[in-house]
C-alpha cells in the first residue's frame, strides 16, 4: 500500500508561469504542410526518413545481387557498386535512423511524455524539418548529376573521396558534403528544441527522475548529437574547401593517374579523427533512444516496473559520456601509436559495463513479469537477443590484435549491422506497433505484425550470422567481386547467395508492414485511449489521437513515476502518472 | 544534476518532494537556456577547429600563417561592439531607452566594421608573397575567421530584429530580454575571437602551449 498512496494530500502548487501561447493554423497548408505542431512534424520526419530509408534498402538489394551473382547484372559495375555502398550506409545511419529516432519519435513523444502542449520553439521546429528535407533532396539530387553520387564509402575518407577515379568525385561528393551540412544545421535547430523542452517545459510534478526512460534516451542522445555533429560539420566544410578552393587540409602531396596534383601538406588521418569523433557517438545517438524505448516497451508489456530505474538512467548518461572517448577504435588500422590503441581498447571495453548493466536490467524486468506476448514485446525481446549478439562481436573488434585482421572483412559488416541496424530497427518496429494506437485511434493487425516480426527476425539472422563466417574466412568488405582468391573457399559463394535470398525476403516482407500501416489506419480495430494499460502521459490525453495542444483544457499533474505496474494493493495492474493517490482504487474495492 | 540523479522516484518520501515541482517555464527562461545550449554547441565547433589546427601543427612541415597586423584593429573594434551592447543592456535595465538605442546601434555598426575589417584582412593575406592556399595554416585562417564571421552575421539577424523594435511603442520586458540575449551572444563570440586570435593568429602562442604540453 505504501507505494500506492503516499500521504501527501495531493498537493500541487500553482504553476509559476502561464501556459505557452499556441500557434493556431487556419488552413490545410498551415496545419499539415508548414505545420508547427510537433506531432505533425514528427510524422513529416518519419515519412521522409522511411521514404529515403526504402531507397537505401533497394540499394542494399542491388549490392547483395552483385555479391551473390557476380557479373549477372549489366547495370551494376564496380563504380555503381561503390556508390550503392556509400549511399546505403550514409542514408541508413544519418538520414533514416538519426532522423527517425530524434526527429520522428523525439517530436512525437517528448511533448506528450513530459506533459507539454508542444515543443518550446514550434517555429524553429518547423524550420528544422524543412532544412532536413532540403538535405535529403540534395542527397537524392546526387543520383542525377554527372558522375552520380559519391562512391567513397560512407566514411568519405580522403584523399580518395575527392580524387578522380573515385565515383562521384566531382558533383557527388560536393552534394554529399553540402547535404550533410544542411542536415546538421537542421538537426541543431530540432535538437535545441528537444533539450530545452525536456529541461524547461515539464508539467507539474514531472521531475527529471519521473521521466520515462524513452525521454531520457532521446534527451541524452540529443545532447550527444549536439556535441558530436560539429565534428562532422567541421570535416565536411574542410573537405569542401579542399575540393572547391584547393586548400590542403586533408590532401597530402599526391600523384594521381600519373599526375602530380596541386595539393601539399594535408593530413588524411586528421579527417579520420574528426569523422570518428562524430562517428562513434553517432552509434549511441541511435542506440540510446532505442535503449529508452525498449525499456518502456518491456515494462509495459511485462506489466512490471523497470528493474533498476536509477541505474538505467545512470547507464544512459555514462554511456553517453564514454562514447566521446572511444572514437579511435575505428582507426586501429590507420597506423596510430600503439599506446593510443591500448587506451581506446580499454575505454571501449569499459563502455561494455553500463551497456551490460542495461541488458541485465531488461532481462530482470522480464523475470517473473506478467509477460504479454504482444507484437511490441516480440520486437523488444528480439532486440535484446540481437543487441547481445552484436555487442559480443564488438568485444572482439574492440581489441586491437583481433581487430587488425578482421577490420576489412565481412565480420565488421556483420557486427555493425547486428548492433546498429537490426537491433535499433527492431525497436523502431516495436515502437510503431506500440504507439500506433494513440496516433491513429486504431490497432495494427496482430497476425500481420507477428508474421512481420518472425520473418524480419529470423531473416536478419539468416543474413548476418553467416556473414561472420565469411569474415573469418577472409572475405573482404566493399569489394565488387572477390575474383580468383585462393584462400577463400568456393562455398563462400553459396553462402553469399543464401544471404542475398534472405535479404530479398526480409526486404519484401517490409511491404506487409507498410500495408498493415495503411490498412489499419482505415480498417483496424478501434484501440480506445489506452489499449496496453500504460502509465505514461501520452496515453492519458483528452482525445485519441491527441489534438493540437495535446491535453485539452488543462495540463496533467504528475503524482508518480512512470512505472507503477502491478502495484501491491492496487486494483488495476497499472496506475497512470497523473492519477492522484486518493483516486487509486485499492484491490479490496468491489467497484 | 547529480542531486537529481540520486533521487529514488518510487519511494514515498521522494514522492512528496517530487509533487512540489511546479513545472512549466517562462518563454524567457526557455530562450536563455536555448542560447546557452547553442553556445555550448558553438564552443565545441571552435574547440574542434583549434584542436585540428593544433594537431596539424605537430607535423614537421608546418608553416605558420603570416602575421596580419590589421587583426589587432579588428579585435579592438569587436571589443567596442561588445562594450556597446553591455552599455545597451545596462541602460535597458535602468529604463534609459535612448541610451539603450545608442548602445544597440553602435554595437551593430562596430560589428559591421569588424566584418569588413576581416574581409580586408583576407585580401591582405591574399596579396602577401607567403600566400599559398595549399599551406594548411592559411586554409585554417580563412576557414576559422569565416566560421566566426558567419556566427556574427547570424547574430546581426537577431540584432536587426531587436533594433527594428526599439522605435515607437514597444514591450520593454521583451526588448530587455532580446538585448540581454544579444549581449551574451556577442560577449561569447568576443571571447571566442580572443582565444582564436591569441592562440592562432598572433605570435607562436599555440606552439608554445603545445611544447609545454609535450605534444610538439
Amino acid at each position: 500500500m505504501d507505494y500506492v498512496a503516499h500521504d501527501a494530500s495531493d498537493f500541487a502548487p500553482p504553476a509559476e508561469v502561464g501556459e505557452m501561447e499556441l500557434y493556431h493554423p487556419k488552413t490545410f497548408i498551415g496545419k499539415y504542410i508548414w505545420s508547427q505542431d510537433a506531432k505533425v512534424i514528427a510524422i513529416q520526419y518519419a515519412i521522409t526518413a522511411i521514404g529515403i530509408g526504402l531507397v537505401a534498402l533497394v540499394l542494399s538489394w542491388l549490392m547483395r545481387l552483385q555479391l551473390a551473382y557476380p557479373n549477372s547484372f549489366s547495370f551494376i559495375d564496380p563504380s555503381s557498386y561503390l556508390q550503392f555502398v556509400t549511399m546505403h550506409g550514409m542514408i541508413m545511419v544519418i538520414y533514416l535512423l538519426t532522423a527517425l529516432f530524434l526527429g520522428g519519435f523525439g517530436n512525437y513523444l517528448i511533448p506528450l511524455m513530459v506533459g507539454a502542449r508542444d515543443m518550446v520553439f514550434p517555429y524553429v521546429n518547423m524550420v528544422s524539418y524543412w532544412v532536413y528535407l532540403t538535405a535529403v533532396l540534395l542527397l537524392v539530387a546526387s543520383f542525377f548529376v554527372p558522375g552520380g553520387p559519391s562512391g567513397a564509402g560512407w566514411t568519405l575518407y580522403p584523399p580518395q573521396a575527392i580524387l578522380q577515379g573515385t565515383p562521384g568525385a566531382t558533383w557527388g561528393i560536393i552534394l554529399m558534403l553540402v547535404s550533410l551540412a544542411f542536415f546538421i544545421i537542421g538537426f541543431t535547430m530540432g535538437g535545441l528544441n528537444y533539450v530545452v523542452t525536456v529541461l524547461q517545459a515539464r508539467t507539474r510534478g514531472m521531475t527529471m527522475m519521473r521521466l520515462p526512460l524513452t525521454v531520457w534516451g532521446i534527451f541524452t542522445a540529443t545532447v550527444l548529437a549536439l556535441l558530436a555533429f560539429p565534428a562532422l560539420l567541421v570535416s565536411a566544410i574542410m573537405m569542401l574547401f579542399d575540393v572547391l578552393l584547393g586548400t590542403s587540409f586533408f590532401m597530402p602531396a599526391i600523384v594521381s593517374m600519373g599526375q602530380q596534383l596541386d595539393y601539399a601538406g594535408g593530413s588524411p588521418v586528421l579527417f579520420q579523427h574528426l569523422f570518428w569523433f562524430f562517428g562513434h557517438p553517432e552509434v549511441y545517438i541511435v542506440a540510446l533512444p532505442a535503449f529508452g524505448i525498449v525499456s518502456d516497451l518491456i515494462s509495459v508489456h511485462a506489466r512490471k516496473n523497470i528493474f533498476g530505474y536509477r541505474m538505467m538512467v545512470w547507464a544512459i548518461v555514462i554511456i553517453g559520456g564514454l562514447s566521446f572517448i572511444v572514437w579511435a577504435h575505428h582507426m586501429y588500422v590507420s597506423g596510430m601509436n600503439p599506446y593510443f590503441g591500448f587506451f581506446f581498447a580499454t575505454t571501449t571495453l569499459i563502455i561494455a559495463v553500463p551497456t551490460a548493466l542495461k541488458v541485465y536490467n531488461w532481462v530482470l524486468t522480464l523475470w517473473r513479469g506478467n509477460i504479454q506476448l504482444t507484437v511490441p514485446m516480440y520486437f523488444a525481446i528480439g532486440f535484446i537477443f540481437t543487441f547481445i549478439n552484436g555487442g559480443l562481436t564488438g568485444l572482439f573488434l574492440g581489441n586491437v590484435t583481433v581487430d587488425v585482421p578482421l577490420s576489412d572483412t565481412m565480420f565488421v559488416v556483420a557486427h555493425f549491422h547486428m548492433v546498429m541496424a537490426i537491433a535499433p530497427i527492431l525497436v523502431v518496429f516495436g515502437a510503431i506497433y506500440h504507439w500506433y494506437p494513440p496516433r491513429s485511434g486504431r490497432m495494427l493487425n496482430d497476425t500481420l505484425g507477428k508474421f512481420h516480426f518472425w520473418v524480419t527476425f529470423v531473416g536478419s539472422y539468416a543474413i548476418y550470422y553467416p556473414m561472420h563466417y565469411l569474415g573469418f574466412a577472409g572475405v573482404p568488405r566493399r569489394y565488387y567481386a572477390i575474383g580468383g582468391t585462393n584462400f577463400i573457399p568456393e562455398s563462400a559463394q553459396a553462402l553469399n547467395a543464401s544471404i542475398t535470398i534472405a535479404a530479398l525476403i526480409v526486404g519484401v516482407v517490409q511491404v506487409v508492414f507498410l500495408y498493415n500501416l495503411v490498412w489499419s489506419y482505415f480498417k483496424g480495430k478501434p484501440s480506445g485511449s489506452n489499449p496496453w494499460g500504460a502509465t505514461t502521459l501520452e496515453w492519458q490525453t483528452a482525445d485519441t489521437p491527441p489534438k493540437h495542444g495535446n491535453f485539452g483544457k488543462s495540463l496533467p499533474v504528475v503524482y508518480r513515476w512512470a512505472y507503477d505496474y502491478s502495484v501491491p494493493g492496487a486494483k488495476d495492474d497499472f496506475i497512470p502518472q497523473n492519477v492522484p493517490p486518493r483516486d487509486v482504487i485499492p484491490s479490496s474495492s468491489k467497484t | 544534476m547529480f542531486h537529481h540523479l540520486m533521487a529514488k522516484p518510487w519511494v514515498t518520501a521522494q514522492g512528496k518532494v517530487d509533487d512540489l515541482y511546479a513545472g512549466g517555464a517562462s518563454s524567457a527562461l526557455a530562450k536563455k537556456l536555448a542560447l546557452k545550449v547553442f553556445l555550448a554547441v558553438v564552443a565545441v565547433l571552435f574547440f574542434l577547429l583549434v584542436t585540428a589546427y593544433g594537431s596539424r601543427m605537430a607535423y614537421e612541415d608546418w608553416r605558420p600563417t603570416p602575421q596580419v597586423n590589421l587583426l589587432w584593429a579588428n579585435t579592438l573594434v569587436l571589443i567596442l561592439s561588445s562594450v556597446a551592447l553591455q552599455w545597451a543592456q545596462y541602460s535597458v535595465r535602468r529604463g534609459r531607452m535612448d541610451a539603450m538605442r545608442v548602445g544597440l546601434l553602435a554595437a551593430g555598426a562596430f560589428t559591421v566594421v569588424f566584418l569588413f575589417g576581416q574581409i580586408l584582412a583576407w585580401r591582405q593575406l591574399g596579396t602577401m608573397v607567403y600566400f599559398d592556399i595549399r599551406n594548411p595554416a592559411i586554409g585554417f585562417f580563412y576557414l576559422i575567421t569565416g566560421v566566426h564571421g558567419l556566427h556574427l552575421v547570424g547574430g546581426l539577424v537577431a540584432w536587426g530584429r531587436t533594433a527594428a523594435k526599439v522605435w515607437g511603442d514597444f514591450d520593454v520586458a521583451k526588448i530587455r530580454q532580446s538585448v540581454e540575449l544579444c549581449t551574451t551572444y556577442w560577449h561569447f563570440l568576443l571571447l571566442v575571437w580572443l582565444v582564436l586570435f591569441g592562440l592562432l593568429f598572433t605570435g607562436d602562442n599555440l606552439d608554445i602551449l603545445l611544447k609545454i604540453c609535450g605534444i610538439r
